[in-house]
């Protein structure tokens, strides 16, 4: 194949189907129907072939595996793709959340379906290709690149204010990454290489890492989005549509936690250290404000924006803590709330796409016409809530215990942010599903249809499967966390000794 | 003494763009308006030939003409650039002339003129050649920014352009008769050997004077203020000939300038040109919010750009001259491209200028408002598309001479850039439909596709930029 590998194969696999789109012309049904099938068969063989990648996966080992790599732009660039423990979960979350994404905008969407589906395929290559990258130049293409896909999807199939939500998505982000596009030409200059395996074995003066490290932030805590450069995430929540908040709630905020495991922890192990009390104030800060603020909104798609806000707290917070505990729940959580809120945005479109609105106050009493959502709702507010026996527990619970050993006070704080969530949580589900039916224009709602159905099983199952049964994401991710922690030790213990010997 | 034949290799795409435009000029006084269509086509061709003619030929760098005329390999760089834009610019403009009854001969053959002088100024190495080059290129230029003399606005562009140029050039002679008084030479390499160990405080001011001027050609802020109106008058065809093939002549010169001759006055040059960078970025990007006419913004979207152009000057060593060469090669093409999408702008038979005129593009003619999109993505520098690289570049220069501050304005100036580019976007793709343009020409849609074709799939193939780029700025130094 050219002499490329798999993940190349993977990547952009889903430009074959934006290629067969691009063939595609006109607006009757029977064309939108090849449009809408071929996306989805599209995304499901990058699911497949993603899992071929997993099988072809060590988890035993934290080197990079699969590796591919190709002379690119010349001095120091190049193409080079590879996954580690941190970068499989992403890959494959990504690519089994793609098809759902799909399949919830298979009838809501019914203007520009050609482009609808080019943009969101063009935007799974792009985020493929973030987790992937193996080099850095390599990776800010593919995470800048996203921009684009995402800024048209909220922009044209978007909600009222979806340009100024869209500019703002936009804009937000593009300031963040440009800081850490001069970061990243900093450390060019050090290393003479982009490749992020080299820069991983490169040690950055320590008075360049603070800035380095200060400018990735600037990025991540942006893209995360962190406590206090969040507001950009409810309004674009709340604009794009279901399957657009679908992706940016489940794979596009994680670009950031995925930017500190790669890049800020183990590059920059000094300036982490230094700057983990100021993490966990902005991430506690992030639990408890954002949980607050949830608690009073109006709109059901900006209380779980929110709610995602608090949850990427627990995960920044785990992150800094830097024992096994604190990261590997950090990547649980990642990966698990990936999965439930990208299914509570799935739970708002099915209502939405019935009565076109999203305002709590025009619900309630849900169950007594549709007792499946009533279920499937419930599940996925518990594992929001992170109820123990559901995939959301294991993550909290963990990041929890990391944050006691590094910190009881942070722990302490954090704790109590959880008892918020599940108050915003179950007042949120409270109104909308229990009480009684009263209003007249839920007197006809319908219940989950065979298609609603199909997405949901699968999620449903999952988060019941990884709450009862967490070791196999924990395995994939545990010799990478045990590797980043091992040499993080050791290279502060270096120091001391250093610091000792003068 | 050389034999002239020898010369003559060094010299040949002038030769052919030279004699050919007598040729041409002949032509046309025999045959009159309506020998239009032939000089056109003669005109592509003599362009093509002065590009075959560079692109094909191996010959070592050399410097002929008693040092007056420098054909090393960032000048072949440089003139490909400026004969490519040239080219492109007169195949866009056939289709906007007919239209507009300008079918004149002259028009083509002040393109070349124009060109020549272009290609004189890139490898001019010393101060007579420059001044010579530079005038040949100008004086074109102001007859072709008036050359709808019938349109009030294209005169009064052409009125500007002029005085103020006149002012410029005389501020660059003022500069130059210093730089000659105080180093006792014309030779740029003359120059240098004078001001190696310190820079007297008379050529400091002329070095001052010169860069003003310059700063003027390439329209670098402060001495902008003609850009926008001139861009705005000129017929379209002739404002993307000034966006691209004068820009990158004017950029080329000034790099030739500070590097060749104030090598050893790089602390002095290097404010002016920190300035001028830092200036232009930030006027580029804040003035640029305003604006509702398409060209306008244009204009001072290419003030922006030359101020990114610069900070790889500023940077001043191979690296950053790389960075430039890879600028405006991809600076040039955007360009183009952009222009093609604006004289696709018709309705009615009429141009419209304004940016609501392209409503909801997206809807009634897709392609374009693909093409358009991505050109604008490109313009704001996000990757994976061309315009990000030729950014990274210039960063990557300032960043490793430790500019860090300049740089950081640099982004930050283009993340508010950013926000007029997305604008037009949003027009397009968001809003709701405008009245349908009228069918474009086939120059034009192929300008359109192909400029967008390469801009999005760059990141796949660049080596040959690349590699180009990095021989020219080594030839440099």
């Amino acid at each position: 194949m050219l002499g490329f590998g798999l993940l190349s194969g993977l990547t952009f696999l889903p430009f074959v189907g934006v290629a067969f789109l691009l063939t595609q012309r006109g607006e009757d049904p029977a064309t939108l129907r090849n449009i809408r099938w071929a996306t989805l068969l599209t995304t499901l063989a990058t699911f497949a072939l993603s899992l071929v990648a997993w099988t072809r996966f060590d988890p035993t080992s934290a080197a990079f595996q699969l590796v591919e790599e190709r002379s690119w732009f010349g001095s120091g660039l190049v193409y080079k793709l590879g996954v580690d423990g941190f970068s499989m979960p992403f890959v494959l979350l990504t690519t089994f959340l793609m098809p759902f994404a799909i399949l919830a905008s298979w009838e809501s969407v019914e203007k520009r379906v050609k482009e609808y589906m080019i943009a969101f395929l063009v935007l799974e290559t792009l985020m493929i290709g973030v987790f992937c990258a193996l080099d850095l130049v390599l990776f800010y293409l593919f995470f800048e690149g996203g921009l684009i896909p995402m800024f048209l999807i909220i922009g044209i199939w978007g909600g009222k204010r979806r340009v100024y939500a869209s500019f703002k998505f936009f804009l937000y982000t593009l300031v963040g990454s440009l800081l850490m596009l001069i970061a990243i030409l900093a450390m060019y200059g050090v290393a003479g290489t982009t490749d992020i395996a080299v820069l991983l074995k490169t040690d950055f003066p320590k008075e360049m890492q603070f800035w380095l490290w200060l400018a990735f932030f600037a990025s991540f805590a942006v893209k995360m989005p962190m406590w206090p450069v969040h507001t950009w995430l409810p309004d674009a929540h709340v604009e794009a549509p279901t399957a657009g908040s679908v992706i940016l709630a489940a794979i596009l905020l994680k670009m950031g936690g995925y930017g500190f495991i790669r890049f800020s922890l183990p590059m920059f192990p000094d300036a982490s250290t230094y700057f983990a009390p100021l993490v966990y104030a902005m991430s506690v800060i992030a639990i408890v404000y954002t949980s607050l603020v949830a608690l009073v909104q109006e709109d059901i798609k900006k209380l779980i924006a929110y709610s995602s806000v608090a949850h990427m707290g627990f995960v920044t917070m785990g992150l800094f803590t830097l024992n096994p505990q604190g990261v590997q729940g950090a990547m649980f959580l990642m990966i698990s709330h990936g999965f439930v809120s990208g299914a509570l945005f799935l739970c708002v479109g099915v209502i939405y796409d019935r009565m076109h609105t999203r305002e709590i106050a025009a619900y309630g009493g849900l169950v007594n016409r549709m007792p499946l959502y009533a279920f499937v709702f419930m599940v996925f507010t518990m594992a929001n809530v992170g109820l123990p026996g559901t995939a959301g527990f294991v993550g909290e619970f963990l990041s929890l215990v990391g944050a006691f050993q590094a910190n009881s006070w942070v722990a302490l704080i954090a704790t109590s942010g959880v008892i918020f969530s599940a108050a915003y949580a179950l007042y949120l589900y409270r109104r909308v599903v229990f009480g009684a039916l009263e209003k007249s224009s839920l007197k006809e709602i319908a219940d989950l249809t065979p298609r609603e159905i199909a997405i949901f099983t699968p999620l449903v199952l999952l988060t019941i499967y990884y709450g009862v049964l967490p070791d196999q994401i924990l395995n994939t991710t545990a010799a990478s966390v045990d590797h980043l922690i091992q040499s993080h030790t050791a290279l502060l213990d270096a120091v001391k000794l250093a610091a000792a010997g003068q | 003494m050389p034999f002239l034949s020898e010369i003559f290799q060094h010299f040949l795409p002038e030769t052919i763009l030279a004699v050919g435009v007598m040729a041409l000029l002949l032509i046309g006084a025999w045959r009159g308006d309506k020998g239009f269509a032939l000089v056109d086509e003669l005109a592509v061709a003599l362009l093509g030939l002065a590009i075959i003619s560079i692109v094909l030929s191996v010959k070592p760098d050399r410097s002929v003409f008693d040092g007056a005329f420098m054909d090393d390999a960032f000048a072949r760089f440089m003139k490909v650039l400026s004969l490519g834009a040239a080219l492109v610019s007169i195949l866009l403009s056939v289709d906007y002339l007919r239209r507009a009854g300008l079918e004149k001969f002259e028009y083509p053959i002040l393109i070349i003129l124009s060109t020549l002088g272009m290609m004189l100024l890139i490898s001019a190495d010393n101060l007579i050649a420059f001044y010579l080059g530079l005038e040949l290129m100008s004086l074109a230029l102001y007859v072709m920014a008036a050359f709808a003399r019938e349109d009030g606005r294209s005169s009064e562009a052409g009125l500007k352009y002029f005085v103020l140029g006149a002012l410029s050039s005389g501020m660059m002679l003022y500069g130059a008769s210093l730089l000659y008084g105080f180093a006792g030479t014309v030779a740029f390499s003359g120059i240098a050997n004078a001001v190696s160990a310190s820079a007297p405080i008379g050529v400091v001011f002329g070095l001052v004077f010169v860069m003003a001027g310059l700063a003027f050609k390439m329209s670098a802020a402060p001495f902008h203020m003609w850009t926008p109106d001139v861009y705005e008058g000129a017929p379209t065809p002739v404002t993307a000939f000034f966006a691209s093939a004068a820009k990158a002549a004017a950029v080329a010169v000034t790099v030739r300038i500070v590097i060749t001759a104030f090598p050893g006055a790089d602390q002095q040059w290097r404010q002016i040109i920190v300035f001028l960078a830092i200036a232009s970025t930030l006027l580029g990007s804040f003035a640029a919010i305003g604006q509702t006419n398409i060209k306008r913004l244009m204009a001072y979207s290419s003030i922006g750009h030359m101020g990114f152009a610069l900070i790889g000057l500023a940077a001043g060593n191979e690296i950053g001259i790389r960075g430039v060469a890879i600028y405006l090669a991809i600076y040039l093409v955007m360009t183009l491209g952009a222009f093609a999408a604006i004289l696709a702008m018709r309705v009615d038979g009429k141009s419209v200028e304004n940016i609501s005129d392209l409503a909801g593009l997206s809807r009634t003619n897709g392609l374009m408002a693909f093409f358009l999109a991505m050109l604008m993505f490109s313009l704001a520098g996000i990757p994976p598309l061309a315009g990000f690289f030729a950014k990274y570049y210039v960063l990557l220069a300032a960043v490793d001479a430790g500019l860090y501050p300049l740089a950081v304005v640099g982004v930050l100036a283009s993340a508010v850039a950013a926000f007029y580019y997305l604008r037009v976007v949003k027009i397009m793709y968001f809003d709701e439909p405008a009245p349908n343009f009228d069918p474009s020409p086939l120059a034009v849609r192929a300008v359109l596709a192909l400029s967008t074709i390469s801009l999005l799939v760059f990141w796949i193939y660049p080596t040959p930029v690349m590699d180009a780029a990095s021989v020219a700025a080594k030839s440099l130094f």
